[in-house]
């Protein structure tokens, strides 16, 4: 069965002056997988999201989003194909004079021929998918905790229906129940609406639970793509490191029926 | 779009891509009776977990008659006015605390952090200041030449200067000038510690804010506004005497022989509303600071509102203090 990929990163370089945060990075994702993106401090994780959905321009290289070529298209070309995908930022990037509502209502306001009551309902179901409370429909960004953030971002970001999905560290800061519940709620929703996730995470139970491969970005390029399974095997020390230290086995084996 | 009467029978079969609004429409149309028919497994799932997160129609929240919801809106304001005052009584009592804690321990006193924000309130307020005042005492001396030669009155100016500038024009603009300056330099200092929850470390640390942020900051105005307002009241002085000599051939030696005659009470009247001001504009610009939420937005906001507070209690202080003095005869 061939795999159809929705992003396809080719020989990508970036770099501020003299600093090179990526050279000849080459990046897979495949429709309908979650895929989680790992990488020490100042590897270029949220550089590597942010040249992907094109908010940085790269040195160089090829970025081909749902077939197309992002870097070569512009104007209607280009939102047709920002439609099609949702980002959920750090900490939701909600916009703070706006409501939840009227934040999830904001890439809603965007279709055509959709009446006012019909938009409102709409962004209370994507709300409400997320797992928020109705009452947190009226209240400011500012008003809810960290993890109710994260979850309106994602209703926002999910807003279009989107087939692919970025998510910069989404369970950071949250408690592990909350966290978990976040994993759990991606994983839902990737199987309700058949998304593509691009998750970049630094939490090992989030990659253990969520992803169905894993990225590993290390000197400047993706050092290893695979399953946790594979991950075991790759040989570099900070790969080893990273996938078999003491923080790394207690979330494999925390789960008796896991991947392992 | 939902027609009114939901159909009896949907059929999706050769429906390919299936997005939320539209699982959304379809279980609302199943809600209303309408039998589904055709769904892909897929499809199915998604019209399951749609359904299952529809929110449940908040109750509709009663409606007031208009007469209720203005009294309700003006309770709320009324409330939310009186709890000000109680707030600025509150910064106000632990300013003067810390003041009382500093007289009996003066260790705790942070002389440097004064010095430091009397060159920030003061020294730094100073050519606005002065250049404003000069101007002004310009203006009168046109503006009352052009008045008083009418009825040749000329060297009456003199007294319309001296009076207008030491009594009321010299400290209330110089107070509206360091409102604007410093309630708001005030209030972003604070305020932008109290969003990164500097000032719940300091306090963990047994650091008490009231001393270290609040006194030397208000203690600093109090210094530095009566000094503000006698270069203010100088270079008024100035101004009117230049633009005398100017326009009316009022010579400099005349000017300073009709000025000697003026009443001292008034330079004694304008300065000691000076303190008072301070006291007003430090208490109103930290007890904003104190106030400034979680988010950027709120620091912006009460930065503004300490502004235009400040500003408004220093005119209404003013026109307070203009009562007190015809009442006792200064």
């Amino acid at each position: 069965m061939s795999v159809e990929n929705v992003i396809e990163v080719r020989g990508l370089r970036n770099q501020f002056g003299d600093h090179v945060v990526h050279d000849n990075l080459d990046l897979d994702l495949h429709r309908g997988e979650i895929l989680g993106v790992v990488g020490g401090s100042g590897t270029g994780k949220s550089v590597l999201l942010r040249s992907i959905v094109g908010l940085i321009t790269p040195a160089a290289g090829e970025i081909r989003v749902l077939g197309q070529d992002i870097r070569k298209l512009s104007g209607a070309a280009r939102e047709s194909v920002e439609r099609r995908w949702g980002v959920n930022f750090q900490d939701g990037a909600l916009f703070s004079a706006l409501t939840v509502r009227e934040n999830v209502e904001v890439p809603l306001r965007a279709v055509p021929g959709l009446s006012e009551r019909d938009r409102r309902m709409l962004a209370g179901l994507k709300i409400s998918m997320a797992g928020l409370p109705v009452n947190a429909n009226e209240k400011y960004p500012s008003d809810l905790s960290g993890g109710m953030r994260k979850r309106a971002g994602l209703a926002r970001a999910l807003a279009l229906d989107p087939e692919i999905v970025f998510l910069d560290e989404p369970t950071a800061g949250l408690d592990p129940i909350g966290a978990d519940a976040f994993d759990r709620l991606i994983l839902a929703l990737r199987d309700a609406l058949n998304l593509s996730v691009f998750l970049v995470t630094h939490d090992l139970d989030t990659l253990h639970t969520c992803c169905d491969r894993i990225a590993v970005l290390a000197e400047k390029r993706v050092l290893a793509t695979g399953t946790l399974a594979e991950m075991l095997q790759v040989e570099h020390p900070w790969v080893h490191e990273y996938f078999t230290g003491p923080r790394a086995r207690a979330a494999m084996t925390s789960d008796s029926g896991g991947a392992l | 779009m939902l027609p009114e009467q939901a159909p009896e029978q949907i059929d999706v079969g050769a429906v390919s891509r299936l997005d939320t609004a539209g699982a959304w429409y379809l279980a609302r149309a199943q809600k209303a009776g309408s039998r589904i028919t055709g769904l892909s497994h897929a499809h199915d799932q998604l019209l399951k977990t749609v359904e299952q997160s529809i929110p449940e129609p908040e109750p509709p929240s009663p409606d007031l008659p208009f007469w209720r919801q203005f009294l309700e809106y003006a309770g709320r304001r009324t409330v939310k006015s009186l709890g000000y005052y109680r707030e600025l009584a509150d910064c106000l009592g632990r300013f003067l605390a810390a003041c009382l804690r500093v007289i009996r321990r003066p260790s705790l006193f942070r002389l440097t952090s004064v010095v430091h924000h009397c060159q920030e309130t003061g020294l730094r307020a100073v050519p606005i200041v002065f250049l404003m005042s000069f101007l002004i005492g310009v203006v009168l001396a046109f503006q009352g030449a052009a008045q008083l030669s009418r009825f040749g009155a000329e060297i009456f100016v003199v007294d319309l200067i001296a009076i207008a500038v030491l009594r009321e024009l010299g400290i209330l603009l110089t107070a509206i000038v360091v409102a604007g300056r410093t309630a708001s330099a005030l209030t972003a200092s604070i305020g932008s510690m109290k969003m990164r929850e500097e000032i719940d470390a300091m306090r963990t640390f047994g650091m008490d804010p009231d001393l270290v942020l609040t006194l030397p900051r208000v203690l600093a105005l109090i210094v530095t506004l009566p000094i503000l307002g006698l270069l203010a009241d100088v270079a008024g002085l100035v101004g009117g005497a230049i633009m005398s000599w100017i326009t009316l051939g009022v010579s400099p030696p005349m000017f300073m022989v009709r000025l000697a005659e003026i009443d001292v009470s008034h330079v004694i009247v304008g300065l000691s509303k000076a303190p008072i001001f301070a006291l007003i504009i430090g208490i109103i610009g930290v007890n904003a600071g104190m106030h400034v939420g979680k988010d950027a937005e709120s620091l912006g906001q009460m930065t503004s509102s300490s502004v235009v507070n400040a500003i408004f209690a220093v005119i209404i202080a003013d026109a307070m203090f203009s009562i007190f003095f015809q009442v006792v005869g200064l």
